[in-house]
């Protein structure tokens, strides 16, 4: 439970004495040097955060946290959460996973988490490649990928995390990059404060194995190639130059200069529709890449109804008394 | 008429017919009243996989077999003194395995000329003979009997056609003096608001009653004297209802909530279905997406202070593997039941089978080690999951449960027990930091060696877990060699040392003799029974039946030392016979049938005499 009298804690508060032993110039130093700083600014107890990852390079990241975490098995860490979460509903519970793992191996729990609306906190860090085992294709990458696991090009289709998220039923969809700090910021106190599963896909660059692979997004044609979705405001991006019109449910790019502000669709984050449109930009050849919080409504938790089903069961039947069940029944007595 | 009462100590019946005949419900209400009446029962429902294989046909057939007598028994036999047969696929499936001069009580109305070619019959037994000379053959015209049962009420011909295993259970309860009216309560219970179909129910019970009283069929009635049971008041018990109350008792007596995260999968699902109703005792259900995500859920619901619980089949176990290593090597208290079934892959879904112990004990990646605890009877699945929430949460660790379908399904007679006279079961989360600044979540109890259980939500003791190699002690990442080496030998340790809380043996008869019979899980009746019939013939032979497997009991190794042999029939190829030959270099030999079905105790009794003459 959030606290009134929480203490106040710094990004040191948060850091474990864990040498952090990712790549040099690895993405995932700005996504923990992120977290770590946002964590205080929530006002919340230290002990009542759990980080719970599965198997990859991000999956190391609850050593580097000191909260409560869990280095678990390959793709299981959204169904370690729903463990930690149903047991107990006052933990605000993260889930640290990459694509591979959370896509791959972990597809199907991914799905249910989000399905459930289990309120955990999804950090899916995008680097469209297997790093740990250095270097195959995995469900991101484009197709055509040479990797050591595809010499000739990867003949995988990609998966698109924030439209199988929509599908899923999930009620908090978001993306941000690694080298937006301010804007990963946003979106963490975003998740953080939705009553839900909230799912932020981040995209990171492994220098290592994939280099470069987000650089329209992170370079110097940034704001040409991205757009921040605000709610409420109209699609503007490179510099408020271009917009975004939708032609019946086709959205295309037109130039400020010959429209009008009005006639610019307005980006509504409670609208599933909209939301769909939105997903299917991902890496579209004419269409800017979106960031920002595609999908955020309100909708009971699992967490929250099964709580609330033991409640009313016991305003029901009064609480269970355990020699009453084992006397029940038909039963006979032996002198 | 001149009906007579013949006293016998006890009885063996089978009810056979197809799916939707209602002969698990027919058997069910059978045992209740057998058990009010004060016989010591046995039960073995034996159905197909299939929820409605093709009327009439040898794959749809569902059988109830019930053993009771006035003396204490441990088995619902194997051949039956009477079979009831609804259909010529029922009789066809069952007819060899009753004893000679047995009795047939067959409902002639389903042998028609379609029933019979698909039962694989070309001529009709009743009718041609086949069966006279063998058993007592009482046709029945029971759909005729329960039309004019039911004459004047406002049903279908089918719906009171439906009657007629109650008919049958009427003169099953004719034929051994059983009161009818725990049935018609149960009807009234279960068709609440359905008067009709009350009625006809009701009916077709007392016809098949009455139709025993009044025709010559049934000159001889039969009494099975009360049972001389412990004094107490007395339910009867299914295993895997035995094993969620012993859960929640568990619950009770740790002050800990039950989590229960699972798949559903036969022949366990009814144990998820039991704890779903139990809301207001608190209990958490949660049905997950697959057999992994339940195991992960039961590992995070531990992390965080839950007495944690997952059931499954082999086929889940299998899939739970690498989360299992998981749960050992986070040394997390968890209990992992496997109600066991035919095997490999889908193979025998509602069978029984022990084949999964190998599985049990080493199916895991790398070395590690869980404590495998196996209940004995039906009733006993209460007693040993609430050991196996015991063991798991003094030691820290997964425990595995090992029931199997026969025992999941299988009734008995049982003693209710009082909740307060359990064993104590002492849980301690960590609050304070245990070392002079720190908190080490690796640092071990001297005595057994479990680690601290501090939860998130706990201040100052904020600590990862995982599935990488742990530093002793602090529990950090740790590639060290000599670490692992440790770590690993520790593992093993912690487990042996459940050996010294664990109860000594029992020995049933001499510590010396001529063979040992030693058996673990559902075998156990069937191996008591058998060393009670060697021990009235004056064989020297004795019975020892193992709870834990691992670790083996510390006195195992003296007492196998006291027999010139050793037995050990089990409903596999030999896996606990293989581990007590290694672990005490004995010539053990086994008697191994895997047919999906209990062993019997007569073959048992072969096989010891086989030996030792």
């Amino acid at each position: 439970m959030t606290d009134v009298q929480a203490p106040l804690l710094t990004k040191k508060d948060f850091e474990s004495d864990q040498a952090v032993r990712w790549c040099p110039g690895c993405g995932d130093y700005a996504i923990l040097a992120q977290t770590q700083k946002n964590m205080p600014t929530f006002g919340r107890k230290r002990e009542e955060f759990v980080f719970v990852s599965g198997i990859g390079c991000s999956s190391r990241f609850p050593y580097y946290m000191n909260t409560y975490g869990f280095h678990s098995i390959h793709g299981r860490a959204p169904a370690v959460a729903t463990g930690v979460k149903i047991a107990n509903p006052d933990l605000s519970v993260w889930v640290v996973t990459g694509d591979g793992d959370g896509l791959s191996i972990g597809g199907n729990h991914f799905m249910h988490v989000l399905r459930r609306n289990m309120d955990v906190n999804i950090l899916m860090f995008n680097n469209r490649i297997y790093g740990l085992t250095k270097g195959q294709y995995s469900p991101t990458s484009e197709q055509g990928k040479k990797t050591k696991a595809s010499p000739y090009g990867s003949i995988d289709y990609p998966l698109n995390p924030p439209s199988l998220a929509l599908g899923a039923q999930a009620t908090f969809v978001a993306r941000t990059i690694d080298r937006w700090q301010k804007h990963m910021a946003a979106m963490l106190e975003r998740s953080y404060n939705h009553d839900g599963g909230s799912f932020i896909e981040i995209y990171q660059n492994c220098n290592i194995f994939n280099d470069g692979a987000f650089e329209e997004y992170t370079g110097a044609e940034k704001f040409s190639n991205v757009i921040e979705l605000k709610h409420g405001e109209p699609m503007v991006f490179a510099q408020g130059t271009k917009g975004i019109k939708l032609d019946g449910f086709k959205p295309k790019v037109v130039d400020m200069e010959k429209n009008s502000i009005d006639d610019i669709l307005i980006h509504n984050e409670t609208d599933l529709d909209l939301a769909h449109i939105i997903a299917n930009w991902t890496s579209h050849p004419t269409l800017p890449e979106p960031i920002g919080v595609i999908y955020c409504i309100d909708k009971t938790t699992y967490n929250q109804d099964i709580v609330n089903q033991i409640e009313s069961a016991i305003e029901a039947k009064g609480p269970g008394n355990v020699q009453d069940l084992l006397n029940s029944g038909d039963t006979w007595v032996v002198d | 008429m001149g009906k007579t009462f013949k006293t016998i100590d006890e009885a063996v019946i089978r009810f056979a017919g197809d799916s939707g005949d209602g002969m698990q419900l027919t058997g069910g209400r059978f045992t209740e009243t057998t058990a009010i009446v004060g016989n010591d029962l046995s039960t073995l429902p034996d159905f197909p996989a299939e929820i409605r294989a093709p009327a009439g046909s040898l794959a749809g057939v569902s059988a109830f077999q019930i053993k009771f007598s006035s003396k204490d028994i441990h088995t619902p036999g194997v051949n039956p003194d009477v079979l009831v047969a609804m259909n010529p696929a029922a009789l066809k499936v069952h007819q060899k395995e009753i004893i000679p001069g047995g009795t047939l009580i067959i409902n002639t109305d389903a042998f028609t000329k379609k029933n019979l070619k698909f039962a694989g019959y070309e001529s009709n037994p009743i009718e041609d003979g086949s069966l006279d000379d063998y058993f007592t053959l009482i046709p029945i015209e029971m759909n005729k009997m329960v039309t004019a049962a039911c004459e004047g009420l406002d049903l279908s011909p089918k719906l009171v056609g439906r009657t007629k295993n109650l008919f049958a259970l009427g003169i099953l309860f004719y034929m051994y003096d059983r009161p009818l009216d725990a049935t018609e309560a149960w009807l009234k219970k279960k068709f609440k608001g359905k008067d009709a179909i009350i009625e006809a129910n009701t009916r077709a019970l007392n016809a098949g009653y009455n139709y025993g009283d009044t025709t010559e069929l049934f000159m001889t009635r039969y009494k099975v004297e009360k049972a001389s049971l412990p004094s107490g008041t007395y339910r009867n018990m299914n295993g895997n209802l035995a094993a969620s109350l012993g859960l929640l008792a568990a619950s009770e007596r740790s002050g800990l909530k039950l989590f229960y995260g699972g798949y559903p999968i036969t022949p366990a699902s009814d144990i998820l279905h039991m704890l779903a109703i139990w809301k207001h005792f608190g209990v958490q259900t949660f049905q997950a997406e697959d057999e992994i995500a339940g195991i992960a859920s039961v590992i995070g619901a531990a992390f965080a202070g839950k007495l944690a619980v997952t059931a499954t089949s082999g086929p889940g176990i299998a899939l739970k593997g690498e989360s299992l290593g998981l749960g050992v090597i986070t040394e997390l208290p968890m209990v992992v039941i496997n109600v066991q079934r035919g095997g490999p892959s889908t193979g025998l879904p509602t069978k029984t089978e022990q084949s999964d112990l190998n599985q049990a004990l080493y199916g895991r990646n790398g070395e590690a080690p869980m404590p495998v605890i196996a209940p004995a009877t039906p009733g006993d699945c209460f007693y040993a999951a609430y050991e196996a929430c015991r063991i798991a949460l003094k030691f820290m660790t997964p425990v595995m449960f090992l029931s199997d379908g026969y025992l999941a399904n299988g009734s008995e007679p049982w003693k209710i027990p009082n909740v307060d006279d359990l064993e104590d079961i002492d849980v301690k989360f960590a609050h304070d930091k245990n070392s002079e600044n720190d908190f080490l979540p690796y640092l071990r109890d001297e005595d057994t060696l479990a680690r601290p259980w501090a939860i998130p939500g706990t201040p100052g003791l904020e600590h990862r877990l995982g599935g990488i190699e742990k530093a002793e002690n602090t529990g950090h990442v740790s590639y060290d060699p000599e670490n692992h080496h440790r770590m690993v030998e520790l593992r093993q340790e912690k487990v042996n040392r459940i050996q010294h809380d664990i109860l000594p043996l029992e020995v049933f008869g001499e510590d010396h003799g001529d063979m040992l019979v030693l058996s673990w899980g559902g075998t156990y009746g069937a191996c008591r029974s058998a060393v009670e019939t060697l021990n009235e013939e004056g064989k020297k032979v004795s019975h020892v039946h193992l709870r834990w497997i691992n670790p083996l009991p510390k006195d195992l190794g003296e007492i196998i030392i006291g027999f010139k042999n050793v037995l050990v029939p089990e409903i596999n190829l030999g896996q606990l016979l293989r581990l007590i030959r290694s672990e005490y270099l004995v010539d053990a030999q086994g008697l191994n049938l895997v047919r999906g079905r209990p062993i019997g105790a007569s073959t048992i009794v072969e096989t010891v005499k086989k030996t030792i003459g």
